[in-house]
């Protein structure tokens, strides 16, 4: 065992034993170091937002590049402002409006192309240019994606074959959750074993 | 003006930024990049504007001495000292990356971490198998999680003359009948979110605009 001496080490090791004493119970240490990481991380986002954003996008092209029509963006920036009181408060929907407006617009075209035409055209398959164990699996592949959406088809009432339909697009449902699930518990359980290792290896150095 | 304006105004972004897609127009390409930096601008701003609202909830806290408001202080303490130090002694240097790397990353690695033990008993209420579907989650759900542990590799057996080991069934699993569910619920959702743009753009959806006047 040799212990580390590098304090960055000590700090890091001290603040996650704190977090970890939250499974005893709730208690200051834990809260104190709960509250830090709140301040820390605000901080942070705070400093990089407003360097990437703030400084970069718009003081740098406005005040040293001479691009003034991106001062458009500070003005519906200040106008977020507006929201600190609730008599102006309405002049925070430009803002708003704008943000939201952008984000449908680039939405829909993208949305269209990525999550719907290439995930159709992913889910289909030509049965002569595979093997017949492929062949299965994207026949399965393309029932589970059929039922799938048919179960969240709730223009018609869920009877008759319709009902059959869907029950099996809840089985696959349930596999994906049950899969989803399982494969998350292993991602957590790996990040618990990542801590005990810096732990183990990096602050008490018991294993090298 | 409080309520058509910014409609109006949603209408002409939401377009604009629609057409940019359908046309090689540099004209919309620059134009499109320009909405691009002012949206991330207004983001930064947004960001400002959370970042008062913290520090308002924890002074009002102090004044008001709730409960644990002696803990405000150290968030307000960890958050003044992160923006004071990337100011004194740059973003590169110094107590800023030094606080995050050894104080912000770990912590929140460790309180996801702590979410394996919470997850252990959530699966134990999610995965009792009273109903068929409920079997098929708890079967599901151990073969991933056998599939992805090094005991998984030493299960094997002969099925219609084909050795499958566990693992191949768990990556089956993942690949095959998850993936259905995955890409049916993807599927509805992008089109969801597309009716749900068309609707914002149109002018029918109008919640994110905030009460009515």
């Amino acid at each position: 065992m040799s212990l580390t001496i590098d304090p960055g080490i000590w700090v890091a090791a001290l603040f996650t034993l704190a977090i970890f004493s939250f499974l005893y119970k709730d208690n200051p240490v834990y809260k104190f170091a709960e509250h830090l990481l709140v301040g820390v991380s605000a901080g942070y986002y705070l400093v990089q937002y407003f360097f990437s954003a703030v400084y970069k996008k718009l003081y740098v092209p406005v005040f040293i590049n001479g691009e003034y029509w991106l001062i458009v963006g500070g003005i519906l920036g200040i106008m977020m402002f507006a929201r600190l009181s609730r008599r102006s408060e309405w002049v925070s929907r430009y803002p708003v409006a704008f943000y939201v407006a952008a984000w449908a617009g680039y939405v829909i075209p993208s949305y269209i192309q990525v999550r719907i035409l290439q995930q159709v055209k992913s889910t289909m398959f030509n049965p002569f240019a595979m093997s017949i164990q492929e062949a299965l699996s994207a026949t399965v592949l393309l029932v589970g994606v059929i039922t799938t959406l048919l179960y969240f088809y709730f223009s018609a009432e869920h009877k008759g074959g319709l009902k059959h339909v869907s029950r099996i697009g809840i089985t696959f449902l349930m596999i994906g959750f049950g899969a989803t699930f399982g494969y998350n518990v292993m991602g957590r359980v790996s990040l618990l074993i990542g801590r005990f290792q810096f732990l183990m290896t990096d602050w008490l150095g018991i294993i090298q | 003006m409080k309520r058509q304006g910014p409609i109006i105004l949603a209408f002409v972004v939401g377009m604009l930024m629609m057409i940019q897609f359908f046309t090689p127009n540099p004209f919309f390409l620059s134009l499109y990049n320009t909405v691009l930096d002012w949206k991330q601008v207004v983001l930064g701003c947004t960001f400002i504007l959370g970042t008062w609202s913290l520090i308002r909830y924890h002074l009002t806290r102090i004044q008001r001495k709730q409960d644990n408001w002696r803990y405000s202080y150290v968030t307000l303490a960890g958050l003044g000292f992160m923006v004071l130090s990337a100011g004194i002694w740059k973003t590169t240097t110094g107590p800023y990356p030094w606080l995050f790397s050894n104080v912000q990353v770990p912590m929140q690695s460790t309180m996801f971490s702590l979410l394996a033990f919470y997850v252990a008993s959530a699966s134990y209420r999610a995965f009792r198998a009273r109903t068929v579907h409920a079997t098929l989650l708890l079967v599901a759900g151990a073969l991933v999680m056998l599939g992805r542990v090094p005991i998984g590799a030493y299960f094997s057996g002969t099925v219609f003359g084909v050795e499958i080991s566990l693992v191949e069934i768990s990556d089956w699993m993942l690949n095959v009948p998850n993936l259905a569910a995955k890409r049916g619920i993807m599927i509805g959702v992008g089109l969801g979110t597309t009716a749900t743009a068309l609707k914002i753009i149109l002018g029918i959806e109008q919640t994110y605009l905030g009460r009515t006047d």
